[in-house]
């Protein structure tokens, strides 16, 4: 039997980034800034949520969608730091898609946020594909995760806009290059922007806090 | 993503007046995605039963090709050290690898 070919050349993304696209416009026709926070598991991808609500709650009014496989323990914690949350359960998938994040946006009081999280999957391999039609990409690096991160996962660092490094109030037990990682981090994203913080002490976090509010007033 | 695939090949096939498909050509750069030869394991199951079901994958992938925003040297780099081998400068701009795309299929006629 012969065969022919047939040229196709369409992105496999492209409806991801679609439904990515209509977000957006969403998030745009409210006046909301949303921020994507992806990083492996126990990084600290709520607890940055938590703290950051209690310093600017007063300041700018907050939202958050929270991705996982199961549970809704993380919407609970963030709840009850005040602000309104849904949860996304993927039942598996290790990402969220700009498709669920379309569909949780139902549940959310739009015209009553400024600034919104959305807490991905914890993974720093998957999820940095899945464009959300999120204005912010921050990925959070742990130092206790090792200051070789960047060779094993350099994808999630060359496609965020932010890089918050937490946990540094344990770097005095660690062997963690700061500078080597930085360096390592910026020969892969020159134009990102590095906050080094604690969650615990609140080290650092003016400086994140500003940045993000400034981020939200643009919005 | 393989259902994306799948979608994507059907329909051209489809439009094409194919009866079959026998393979499909990606073109996936290293730093796209996450797709690798096991996609073939999922794209078997997820395809019965369709125009593509039985094609055989075949990837190209594409290297990571960079620029130097200083001095507009290009290279390919060697792990993740992206500092320009010319100038030394820190301001790599990628300019290949990030395709993930289907470029084309195989199809038998009626």
């Amino acid at each position: 039997m012969s065969t022919r070919r047939v040229p196709v050349v369409e992105r496999i993304m492209k409806a991801n980034d679609v439904q990515a696209m209509e977000n957006r416009e969403t998030f745009d026709a409210h006046g909301i800034h949303v921020v994507n926070i992806m990083a492996s598991p126990g990084a600290g991808k709520t607890s940055l949520i938590l703290e950051t609500v209690r310093r600017l709650k007063d300041q700018v009014r907050m939202a958050a969608i929270e991705g996982d496989l199961a549970s809704t323990v993380d919407t609970d914690k963030v709840r009850a730091g005040g602000i309104p949350a849904v949860q996304i359960n993927t039942g598996g998938g290790c990402h969220l898609d700009a498709n669920q994040v379309g569909q949780s946006l139902d549940d959310l009081p739009l015209d009553e946020i400024d600034l919104m999280f959305i807490e991905n999957v914890g993974n720093m391999v998957c999820p940095v594909g899945f464009y959300l039609g999120e204005h912010t990409r921050v990925a959070i690096s742990s130092v206790p995760e090792g200051d070789d991160k960047p060779h094993k996962y350099p994808k999630i660092y060359a496609n965020v806009d932010v890089l918050v490094i937490n946990k540094i109030d344990l770097l005095p037990y660690l062997a963690f290059d700061m500078e080597a990682f930085q360096t390592l981090v910026r020969g892969l994203n020159p134009e990102i922007q590095i906050f080094p913080v604690s969650c615990t002490t609140g080290e650092g976090f003016d400086a994140w806090t500003r940045w993000l509010l400034a981020q939200a007033e643009t919005s | 993503m393989t259902q994306n695939i799948i979608e994507i090949v059907n329909r051209h096939a489809e439009q094409a007046g194919a009866s079959r498909v026998s393979r499909i050509h990606l073109v996936i750069g290293e730093l796209s995605s996450v797709v690798d030869d096991s996609v073939q394991f999922y794209f078997d199951y997820l395809s019965e039963e369709t125009l593509c079901a039985g094609a055989e994958l075949v990837f190209r992938r594409v290297d990571v090709k960079l620029v130097c925003g200083n001095c507009d040297e290009t290279w390919q780099p060697e792990g993740i050290e992206w500092r320009c081998p010319a100038c030394g400068e820190s301001q790599a701009r990628v300019t290949e690898g990030r395709e993930f795309y289907v470029d084309s299929i195989e199809v038998e006629d009626p």
